[in-house]
């Protein structure tokens, strides 16, 4: 009776042993996290003076993982972002217009001359002047077709071709603008991540959600309208020959031509050539400088492709202007120079400092392949996510002593015996919830309050069961054992209808939410665990010792 | 000696006034609904979409002079209130600002709260701006969907979990108990009229999850009982377990009370929503477990051929495996 095989004790201390080690950098934060900052400085490479004796405050033979703080209790800013996905279908179907034209063109004995009609942005309309041939040139076009990359997509081709009245219609197919969507919010996800790390804020998240969402978080940045300023803008550079300046934005453009408005100076447009010679693509640097006035700018460096391009556009077109145009707005016109050979340049306009380092940011960090809608964002700032950490804090110790007292004026010896299992448990809490680098948030502290007042239950219908075997007159070491064997099913029950619950919460639920659920979740195995393993455990060792005749619960 | 919430031995009859008892939450269940059909939740920007600003000055806030500040804008609907706490200092002067969300707007407005922040600033040189929210409606109108998608899954999941553990007259009893502590707790918040947002649909989960726990382990209880009294008539049965689970059913509820009170009162007003929810949730479901759950199971019968599980008796998992 009452016995616990060797090997299950030594495992039992084992997990509480492993739950006190992950958990106990918690207990040293700030120099865990200076530990923390300090090593991965020095794997990266950083040699600045004080790193080792930052990386010694904290033993290496010890667990270093920290629980992650959410953003409500951290501070910093959340946002959460669409890729507007159909702006790049465009793009693509209108770029294949070239090669179709001259497949065509090839075939102008057969099809007659080729012309391209006004249409939708996300079709092409391809007119030729013999009718009868629109099935043969549409199944010329199919020959362009491209299996679409990508293991689900197997089979499918990227264009669908289809002959409409008098025209033929080129448009993406949909598995292509399937492997299209995920290629630009993995390309946009990329691109931001790039971008934040160019600021150099400590342990973003950015994740992808669901099909074409993006969620960014950044602790410790001032707001929202901050990160925005970084991510928001899609930084598409390109140079393109100016054709005329404009005064309107309703100018006729010849075919081939668009008009385009310039950044800072009002009424002013340009009609520019669509084709851009050089593309923010070919950039390989960009940084913020000074023209020879001492105003800010920006200069860059193209790589050899782009250099060559470059040059050569400058070389043949000295004395004419040519547009730097960024996001559809001409930011400068200036007139070439001279040949402009090796590749780099600069880019000068009205900006300010901040707006030249910044644009040197967006370059070097590339281009969103599409533009982002901003659905939720919100900023928590420090001082606030400090003071939920301090009340939660503060609530934790109140509850946490509360629910100690009563328990030892309850069940007595017993009640100390739950109470140990108690502090095991809200450590376990944590030790997990570091092991598997969780967020902590504060409706998370809540779910741990909670855990905390719940987390007696089983020990409560374990007591309560042993409390109903001693009145029908058992010896105290079949009443314990009784106890818990009939306790267990409540248990069981009980545990896995609000672990339910918690998955549940974690499955649907975001942000907040989740946290809550994390830590409801792990609250849950570990209050099971330390009920039926941990107390039990004490319980019996405690019996071992004393052999008491009769005991009271 | 021991302190003790109920007496060693007791013999309550709780089926005693069980239509009472019914009647009773029969009538907060409509006067619940009705509160919320009539008067509507108050939503908060998670699930309607909008702006708030908590602002932190350390002049005395002056709500007309931020509504004054704020009108010009035009940005239709806007709610200001003053957030009190124990914790805060007679220099701390908190409020909370919410904007309705912007007509024809799916994304959210920066330009908005930028201009909201610079006529705050004028009315309040040195406030500053604590948090800002803001949900764009696309959003809003989803989260509102998952919340309600979650909680119906975690319903019929239990519903499922416990008809297989026990039987169907066990679930049903449950899940109208469940029920019952959801809408009366949606009531209480329409009712009282605070902010509704998305930690409030974990609290009811969680609220669910707390309701159940109570329950099972009396289903626990009736269903040992009735393999133990096999002639006994199913009230008296379930009477019996009903008291002798008493004691741990006020002790858990106490216990949990007892910490989430220590939240209430020190957890700071971010989460007090949160944490009433909670509470409210604790009381109902401890009092649905006994006087819904039950009930209804009395009202329903059980089905009392239990022999098959009887060959099973006397092995550790006898009462594991139902």
């Amino acid at each position: 009776m009452l016995q616990i095989d060797r090997w299950k004790r030594v495992l039992i201390w084992l997990v509480v042993v492993a739950g006190v080690l992950l958990a106990l950098p918690n207990g040293f934060y700030t120099r865990v996290e200076t530990h923390n900052d300090a090593v991965k400085a020095i794997e990266a490479g950083g040699t600045a003076a004080g790193l080792e004796e930052q990386a010694a405050l904290w033993p290496s033979f010890l667990p270093s993982s920290l629980v992650n703080l959410g953003l409500d209790l951290r501070g910093g800013a959340h946002l959460l972002a669409e890729v507007k996905v159909q702006d790049v279908y465009a793009a693509r179907i209108k770029g294949s217009w070239p090669e179709i034209r001259d497949l065509l063109r090839e075939e102008r004995a057969t099809v007659g001359t080729v012309r391209l009609q006004k249409s939708a942005s996300d079709e092409l309309r391809i007119k030729i002047s013999k009718p009868e041939q629109l099935q043969n040139a549409a199944s010329l076009i199919r020959g362009l077709a491209r299996p679409v990359s990508g293991l689900a997509a197997a089979g499918a081709s990227d264009i669908e071709v289809t002959v409409e009245g008098d025209a033929i219609v080129v448009r993406l197919s949909e598995a292509e603008k399937i492997a299209t969507d995920e290629r630009t919010v993995r390309q946009s996800l990329e691109i931001i991540r790039r971008r934040i790390d160019e600021v150099g804020t400590r342990e973003p998240t950015i994740q992808r959600q669901g099909a074409d969402r993006i969620l960014i978080q950044v602790p410790g940045l001032g707001s929202a309208g901050e990160l925005k300023a970084i991510i928001g803008t899609t930084a598409q550079l390109t140079f393109h020959s100016v054709v005329s300046r404009a005064s309107s934005a309703d100018e006729p453009a010849g075919a081939g031509n668009y008009v385009l408005p310039s950044l800072d100076e009002e009424g002013v447009y340009y009609v520019l050539e669509e084709a851009s010679v050089v593309s923010g693509e070919d950039l390989v640097d960009a940084q913020p400088d000074f023209d020879q006035n001492g105003r800010p700018a920006v200069s860059f460096r193209f790589n050899t492709s782009g250099a060559r391009r470059f040059g050569d556009y400058t070389a043949e077109n000295i004395g004419s202007p040519f547009a730097i145009v960024l996001d559809k707005e001409v930011i400068s016109a200036p007139v070439i120079q001279s040949h402009i050979a090796g590749g780099s340049g600069i880019i000068t306009g009205n900006f300010s400092l901040e707006e030249s380092t910044k644009l040197a940011v967006l370059l070097r960090a590339g281009a969103l392949p599409a533009g982002l809608e901003f659905l939720e964002e919100r900023t928590i700032g420090p001082e606030l996510g400090a003071d939920s950490i301090e009340a939660g804090k503060l609530a934790c110790i109140v509850a946490f002593v509360g629910v100690l007292i009563f328990m030892v004026l309850s069940y007595g010896t017993f009640g100390v015996f739950a109470n140990i299992a108690l502090i095991f448990n809200v450590v376990l809490i944590f030790g997990l919830l570091s092991m598997l680098g969780a967020t902590l948030t504060l409706p998370g502290i809540a779910g741990i309050v909670l855990t905390i007042g719940m987390a007696v239950d089983a020990n409560v219908l374990v007591f309560e069961r042993i409390r109903e075997e001693l009145k029908s007159a058992k010896g105290p070491a079949r009443a314990i054992d009784l106890g818990y064997e009939k306790a267990l099913s409540a248990i069981i029950d009980a545990n896995i209808t609000t672990f339910i619950t918690a998955v549940i919460l974690y499955a649907v639920g975001s942000g907040p939410v989740r946290g809550f659920a994390i830590t409801l979740g792990l609250g849950i195995l570990t209050s099971v665990f330390t009920a039926i393993f941990v107390t039990r455990l004490i319980v019996v060792i405690w019996f071992e010792r004393r052999k008491p005749k009769t005991i009271e619960v | 000696m021991r302190l003790r919430l109920v007496p060693k031995e007791t013999n309550v009859d709780f089926f005693a006034r069980y239509k009472l008892w019914l009647g009773i939450s029969a009538f907060m269940m409509i006067v619940a609904f009705a509160s919320f059909a009539l008067q509507g939740l108050n939503y908060g920007i998670d699930f309607k979409g909008g702006t708030t600003i908590r602002t932190d000055s350390s002049q005395e806030i002056d709500i007309a002079a931020y509504r004054n500040a704020i009108e010009p804008l035009e940005l239709g609907d806007v709610t200001i209130t003053e957030v009190f706490d124990p914790s805060f200092g007679a220099d701390k002067n908190v409020a909370m600002i919410r904007i309705q969300a912007q007509d024809g707007e799916e994304a959210v407005t920066t330009a908005v709260i930028e201009a909201v922040e610079k006529a705050l600033k004028e009315q309040a040189p040195d406030i500053t701006f604590s948090s800002v929210e803001s949900v764009g409606p696309k959003v809003s109108g989803e989260l509102i969907q998952t919340a309600m998608i979650a909680v119906v899954l975690a319903i019929g999941a239990v519903l499922i979990y416990i008809w297989l553990r026990f039987e169907w007259q066990f679930a049903v009893g449950a899940v109208v108990a469940l029920v019952h502590d959801v809408l009366l707790t949606i009531g209480i918040f329409s009712e009282l009229q605070i902010r509704f947002d998305l930690a409030i649909i974990a609290a009811l989960l969680t609220i669910v999850g707390y309701s159940l726990n109570d329950t099972v382990v009396v289903f626990d209880r009736v269903r040992e009982n009735l393999r133990k009294y096999k002639k006994k008539p199913l009230k008296e049965v379930m009477n019996i377990s009903i008291n002798e689970t008493l004691s741990r059913t006020m002790m858990t509820s106490v216990t949990t009370l007892l910490a989430l009170i220590a939240l209430f009162v020190l957890g700071g007003d971010v989460i007090r929503g949160f944490v009433f929810a909670m509470i409210w949730g604790v009381i109902v479901g401890t009092y649905s477990s006994i006087f819904v759950a039950s009930t209804i199971l009395l009202w329903l019968g059980v089905k009392r051929d239990w022999t098959k599980s009887n060959d099973t008796t006397g092995n550790q998992f006898a009462n594991v495996d139902a």
